[in-house]
């Protein structure tokens, strides 16, 4: 009993090892970037909560202005596809396969900015 | 020697029919996730006829677990001895078929996967949203019910419990029938006397399920309907089909009377095709017509004569709901009155429907799911009716 | 001296309280001719449309191609095909006349697609929108049941290639939103009611029915017009000439 107790100890103990690993964690890649509507903190940890109520105020008050989905895209989007999904590297898939969270916005949302010829004038630059 | 032999056939019987209904559930499950994947294209339903054959299953067994219950209301609530015993039954008949029901309905569901905004967002004005509460609601009052039944010490509970299963389920019914009689500008629709319509529906195709359970399981158990019974059963059946074909033709002659509802009419009773063949032939003469001969015809009353107009019944039924529910849809909406009107989207044209395999088998996977309850339940938990007289 | 200092301030004071008084109108002109995009739509706004049947020509269908285009629809004619607008060829059947008119939402006042909506997806915006919040849509097509004009469509297909500003998906019912996205940006003209008048029928007028001074209202006061099944009692936005 006590073998068996030993060793399960030491998996665990190598199991939390990985927890420092850290080489799965994506790196993203976020596009134009610039100033975004809060800091990248306020961000990571809130951006559902906040698409969850703003889509409501936005939907049923027309209220467009500081918040859209639209204008993340147009931001975010990679340069390199013009999109925010497709690679692990793309800007929502990336962190969102690495946390295994599906998400269903863009089977309706567009995952690419309005127009493509505003992300190649930035590459052409 | 013979009783272990029986034992072990019934067993075997018994995972034998676990394993069709499993099969069944199998075959909507996949149905329903082939519907999910490729979107509603799959199916036969498009955007004039935006129900069609799940429906047709979903409001069946919906408007059936009901009115099962009303043999154990004339039991629990009027006080009659033989319903008295076979109100476990029923009660179980009822959670069966509304979880049969309910399955299909959420499982066609354009977004299946949001059933907890649906659960969790309400629209107080939609009977929908009425039916949420009302349908979670049967479930809970049912249970309680089968609970004072069949538990000793809560006997003395049963008539409230009964009582309130009673009224919970006449709300629950009109609120179905309410779906279609708050649809103002569909001629099929738009009626109060839609409510009591279902409410008696619910009577006679609820008590035809009841029956076929019933003589299933006194066939597996070898046992016999007492005479007496069977008579009283029949003749509610007989006596149930009778309201409902009063309540139709109630509803079919007001239809007539108006001169704007002509057309409609002319299209449901004459010259739509598969509809009225479906009415005339499938809902009266097979389903209502037959059965009331193999009910009251002397000489015929007999358990396999009432079996037999049990399951006429039932296809009379799928008949009317189809009639119902797709032709309603498939006659144009009267959208200028008095103009003849064509579009790009079916204005003034008759829409096509045809019922998909996919859509089939979800019906019959909901039909798979009250079986699997039913035949699980009656075998886990003693159901069968025990009268005194035996 | 003192009642020249006294006329002064009298004056200083009129001009301010003439100043305060005419501000709320400004406030509200603002409001009905572009609100931001910081602001939420008003009721006092309502959107609405007088069409024109006696100038739409039978076998044009320019709004409906300038819809498809606005809102990203294929403008296919499958029964499961969305269609959020359709020229509809009418015949009285007693006299002959033949009509024809764009048919689309009707933006009721009462609409009968919000009671029944379980989940309150279908709604009515403050400023008489009539929309449907897609995800709040759980697709269950009792809005498209309700619906006395057959306005609504339900997406049958898995969708690609959706506009960025005109979000729409599999599984949801949808119609039309009176071009919402184009409202809220301060463009106040729908798609449908633009290619008409390119097209020289000026068929289609839109505007604010709330402000007797807009070109739709200045016009509804003076020429018959209907709502299309006005006896259902709904109190559509959308009105008709001609019929």
């Amino acid at each position: 009993m006590k073998r068996i107790q030993a060793v399960l100890f030491a998996l665990a103990l190598l199991a939390s090892g990985a927890a420092f690993a850290d080489v799965t964690v994506p790196h993203l890649d976020v596009g134009k970037g610039g100033h975004c509507v809060n800091d990248p903190k306020f961000m990571k940890l809130n951006h559902g909560d906040l698409l969850k109520h703003q889509r409501t105020i936005t939907v049923h008050q027309g209220v467009r202005g500081r918040y859209s989905l639209e204008k993340c895209v147009n931001c975010h989007a990679s340069r390199v596809n013009n999109s925010v999904l497709g690679t692990d590297r793309n800007f929502c898939q990336g962190c969102h396969v690495y946390a295994a969270v599906k998400i269903d916005c863009f089977e309706c949302h567009s995952s690419r900015p309005e127009t493509v010829s505003e992300t190649l004038t930035e590459i052409a630059k | 020697m013979d009783a272990l032999l029986k034992n072990r056939r019934d067993s075997r019987n018994f995972y034998l029919l676990v394993a069709l209904g499993l099969l069944v559930v199998a075959a909507g499950l996949a149905a329903a996730h082939y519907m999910e994947e490729y979107g509603h294209i799959v199916t036969g339903m498009n955007n004039q006829v935006v129900w069609g054959m799940p429906h047709v299953f979903a409001i069946f067994m919906i408007i059936s677990a009901s009115g099962v219950l009303n043999v154990a209301s004339i039991g629990s609530v009027f006080g009659q001895a033989p319903y008295k015993a076979r109100a476990p039954l029923a009660g179980l008949l009822s959670i069966a078929l509304l979880a049969g029901g309910l399955t299909v309905l959420m499982l066609d569901l354009g977004r299946p996967e949001r059933v907890i905004v649906a659960a969790t967002h309400f629209n107080l004005k939609s009977v929908f949203a009425w039916n949420v509460f009302l349908y979670s609601g049967l479930f809970a009052f049912v249970g309680i019910y089968l609970w004072t039944l069949m538990e000793k010490r809560m006997n003395s509970w049963s008539k409230p419990a009964g009582l309130l299963v009673f009224a919970w389920r006449i709300i629950l019914t009109t609120g179905t029938g309410m779906i279609f009689a708050f649809l103002v500008a569909r001629q099929a629709y738009g009626t109060a006397l839609l409510p009591p319509m279902f409410i008696v529906m619910s009577f006679a195709w609820g008590l035809a399920v009841f029956l076929i359970v019933q003589a299933a399981m006194y066939g597996w158990n070898e046992m016999q309907l007492h005479p007496a019974i069977l008579k009283r059963l029949k003749n509610l059946l007989g006596l149930f089909v009778i309201s409902v074909i009063y309540l139709v033709t109630a509803y079919h002659m007001t239809n007539l009377y108006f001169a704007r509802q002509s057309a409609f009419e002319h299209f449901i009773l004459v010259d739509g095709g598969i509809y009225p063949m479906l009415f005339w032939g499938g809902y009266l003469f097979v389903g209502s017509l037959l059965p009331l001969f193999l009910i009251y015809f002397p000489g015929m009353g007999g358990s396999r004569h009432v079996l037999a107009a049990s399951i006429l019944v039932i296809l009379g039924s799928f008949s009317l709901l189809y009639v119902f529910i797709v032709g309603g849809q498939a006659f144009p909406l009267s959208i200028f009155p008095g103009y003849e009107v064509t579009s790009s989207f079916g204005d003034g044209q008759i829409a096509h429907y045809a019922p998909s395999l996919p859509e089939i088998l979800l019906g019959c996977g909901g039909l798979g799911v009250a079986f699997l309850i039913t035949t699980i339940g009656v075998r886990a938990l003693n159901f069968l009716p025990r009268d005194a007289a035996d | 001296m003192s009642e020249e200092l006294d006329r002064r301030q009298f004056l200083k004071g009129s001009a301010m309280l003439a100043g305060l008084a005419i501000a709320p109108g400004m406030l509200l002109y603002d409001l009905a001719h572009g609100r931001s995009l910081n602001e939420p739509a008003s009721s006092a706004v309502r959107w609405g449309m007088l069409i024109d049947t006696s100038q739409c020509e039978s076998g044009c269908d320019d709004c409906v191609k300038a819809c498809n285009k606005e809102n990203g629809l294929p403008g296919g004619t499958r029964p499961t095909d969305e269609q959020w607008i359709r020229k509809v060829e009418l015949k009285d059947m007693r006299t002959g006349k033949a009509t024809s008119l764009p048919m689309m939402c009707q933006h009721c006042e009462e609409p009968p697609c919000v009671d029944v909506c379980p989940t309150g997806a279908s709604f009515r915006r403050a400023d008489g929108i009539v929309l449907v919040d897609r995800h709040l849509c759980i697709g269950c097509r009792y809005c498209m049941m309700a619906c006395p004009y057959k306005a609504r469509s339900f997406v049958h297909e898995p969708l690609h290639d959706q506009k960025p500003d005109v979000p729409r998906g599999k599984g949801t019912v949808e119609s039309c939103t009176l071009c919402v996205q184009r409202i809220d940006r301060g463009e106040n003209n729908t798609a449908c009611a633009e290619a008409c008048s390119k097209a020289g029928h000026k068929a289609i007028l839109f505007g604010n029915l709330n402000d007797p001074n807009s070109e739709i209202s200045k016009r509804i006061r003076t020429v018959a017009s209907t709502q299309i099944r006005a006896d259902l009692g709904l109190n559509p936005g959308l009105h008709y000439e001609g019929l």
